[in-house]
């Protein structure tokens, strides 16, 4: 007997509804255990891994707007972040989604009253700002479905075929660091190919109704590449190591240099770093 | 039962008909927002929560509400509260069924709602009220029927539902609870931030839903022989005023503590709401309507010549209820989002998409109340002048 995709799709459709398409999977394991326990899973010999991912930010390494746009594309181009433009070709805020931006030193640490006498250049300074995978992260607390949770290595990651589009971690993130997909990404100019966009297909697209946000490019690290934006930054300006590793460069910076870090108080344990004053690294 | 509800005059027909095509806008335009996703709404990347989540908080209120009947009648042993109950009960059951809807309808992928079951996580608030809710639903259902029923027979209710209309109590307080920590327990939303906030959303839950059953008692009163009493809603009406005179003191605490302490991020979403904030005062206007209906309803309820007055009652009662709508369903999500985390102001204001489905989910709302309601007048009529002891 011969069956079309479409029959096929039915009846493994049904099947499964009922429950007979589990228990034909899971014949050698029980539903309730992973089908591979981490040891019996080859790791890739070029994975980066680190105890505790972070990032420094020195602000003093970005010179030019182009060193910011760079940045900002190497990162949104590489994971299909769509680009809302109103006809008039600004940003449309009503759908806009980020994973790194640019803001200004006021707003990034805003509640700081000395600012007064703060000059505008100082306060309209620029400053790069993305998730903070903070260590102990509200999003990944409220979320209902454990969609947005944490890896090992201490970055918060995102699962886009599980998240039901709650938006609860947009709510919880102080950061203001996760976006919604209020429409089909793919209708965006820049991933559209009607438009004249182009997808990068080695990494996913999102579908409407499910949220997002930087992931430290834990598809990159797997592979043995640094994070695109810390690749695209002039040299120096986002240091990228384990936090956890005394001997990395990020930890040197940390430990021996003035940093400042976004909303400490709120006990979340965010892992960037700001660099106060710049100058040479450890 | 349910045929009782499948019966009526052609007045009850047109008013099923007038709901029902509420009902049908709003499906229209969610079928539209399934499709084309939640981009139909007025939300945006800096507030990501509005009306819909706003009307969910105002319903779990008025669903708790119906505690405030529970306890004399079962509890204190007030017989004339013996009417109105079921009517509270229903209301609840009505006001729950609105909130799985709203929620339902703010769901970005609303067809993996199962995921909240099958990846069931008890540090997340919003899995505990998915789980209080749909109990709540459940008992209320539950007691509303099986008295009803022993009502239509005759008959005292069976002694195994006791246990569950005391359950249902501590339940109630439950649901709003859970559903103020959904707000109170995040960091970096100043507005929400508060230790009353659980204290403040019951409050106002037993003003706005006994407030809502009186209206809906002085209108069953009307349109059918059930009478709940004068007295009984006389009784009502001092709850409603002991609870709305609770929130606004609470409302006032949360003034004191954003002013006095003169912490800027505390104050910013108040001067948001009340004053305006960086030129943008679209919310201005509907928070001081709140404010004026608050303190004119209050007064009203307080005073007794006015409130004995069943026209003035009424009036107070929906102004009160205007009032907690606004606060609640509105005022309290904007001011948590409102300025965003960057201290931007970027506005909210629903679409008609939105306004359109949050119209039919309150039609459905309302058309089950009114299946419901018909269901126990119904009964009541036919048992009319039998007292049974509950």
């Amino acid at each position: 007997m011969s069956m079309d995709r479409r029959k096929f799709l039915k009846v493994a459709g049904i099947s499964s509804i009922l429950g007979f398409g589990a228990s034909v999977a899971s014949a050698t394991h029980p539903t309730w255990q992973p089908a591979l326990r981490p040891d019996q899973m080859d790791r890739n010999k070029e994975a980066l891994t680190a105890k505790r991912w972070a990032m420094v930010v020195d602000m003093t390494r970005f010179k030019t707007e182009e060193d910011f746009t760079k940045t900002i594309n190497a990162c949104h181009t590489i994971h299909n972040v769509p680009d809302f433009r109103k006809p008039d070709g600004t940003v449309d805020k009503k759908f806009e989604i980020k994973w790194i931006w640019n803001t200004t030193y006021e707003k990034a640490f805003p509640g700081m009253e000395e600012r007064k006498y703060q000059s505008e250049h100082i306060k309209d300074m620029p400053f790069m700002v993305l998730c903070n995978h903070c260590t102990n992260p509200a999003c990944v607390r409220v979320c209902p479905t454990k969609a947005t949770y944490k890896l090992a290595t201490g970055i918060t990651m995102q699962d886009m075929h599980r998240c039901i589009g709650c938006r609860f971690c947009m709510a919880a993130c102080p950061y203001g660091a996760r976006s919604f997909n209020w429409i089909d990404p793919r209708r965006a100019a820049n991933l559209d190919p009607a438009k004249g966009g182009k997808v990068n297909k080695e990494y996913p697209t999102r579908t409407k109704g499910v949220v997002e946000k930087c992931t430290f490019c834990t598809e990159r690290l797997a592979v043995g590449k640094m994070p695109a934006c810390v690749e695209a930054a002039p040299k120096g300006a986002l240091i990228f190591g384990d936090l956890d590793d005394p001997s990395s460069e990020i930890r040197q910076i940390v430990s021996n240099k003035l940093t400042i870090r976004r909303k400490p108080e709120l006990g979340t344990g965010p892992a960037i770093y700001y660099l106060i004053g710049g100058g040479d690294h450890a | 039962m349910l045929e009782k509800a499948l019966e009526g005059s052609k007045k009850y027909w047109a008013w099923v008909g007038f709901l029902g095509i509420f009902a049908l806008i709003g499906t229209y335009w969610y079928i539209r927002q399934f499709n084309e996703g939640l981009g139909l709404t007025g939300l945006h990347r800096d507030v990501s929560w509005g009306l819909y989540i706003g009307q969910f908080t105002f319903l779990v209120g008025v669903a708790a509400s119906a505690v405030m009947l529970v306890i004399p009648y079962y509890l204190h042993d007030f017989k004339k509260f013996g009417k109105i109950v079921i009517l509270g009960e229903f209301l609840a059951i009505s006001a729950v069924t609105m909130c799985i809807l709203f929620i339902f309808v703010d769901m970005g992928q609303p067809m993996r709602i199962m995921n909240v079951l099958l990846h069931p996580t008890p540090g997340s608030v919003m899995f505990w009220d998915s789980v209080v809710l749909s109990g709540y639903l459940f008992i209320n259902a539950l007691v509303g029927w099986v008295t009803l029923g022993s009502d239509r027979k005759g008959v005292p209710p069976p002694k195994w539902i006791k246990p569950w209309i005391y359950l249902s109590i501590p339940w109630a307080i439950s649901i709003h609870t859970v559903t103020a920590f959904l707000y109170s327990g995040i960091p970096g939303r100043h507005f929400w931030l508060t230790a009353v906030m659980a204290a403040r959303f019951l409050a106002s839950a037993f003003a706005g839903g006994p407030a809502l059953l009186i209206i809906l008692a002085l209108i069953v009163r009307k349109v059918s022989k059930f009478d709940a009493g004068k007295d009984v809603i006389q009784a009502v009406s001092r709850i409603v005023a002991y609870a709305m005179f609770a929130n606004v003191f609470l409302l006032g605490l949360e003034f004191f503590t954003a002013f006095y302490s003169g912490i800027p991020g505390h104050q910013h979403p108040f001067v948001y709401l009340y004053k305006g904030l960086d030129g943008h005062a679209e919310i201005v206007p509907l928070m001081w309507t709140s404010t004026i209906f608050a303190v004119l309803s209050l007064v009203m309820l307080w005073v007794p010549s006015i409130r004995r007055k069943e026209g003035l009652l009424s009036i107070a009662c929906v102004m009160l209820f205007i009032s907690l709508w606004i606060d609640k369903g509105f005022g309290l999500i904007i001011g948590g989002f409102v300025p965003n985390p960057f201290e931007e102001v970027n506005p909210y204001w629903p679409t008609l998409p939105e306004a359109m489905i949050t119209l039919g989910v309150w039609a459905i709302g309302f058309m089950v109340l009114t299946f419901l309601y018909k269901i126990a007048i119904t009964v009541r009529e036919q048992t009319a002048g039998v007292e049974i002891d509950h």
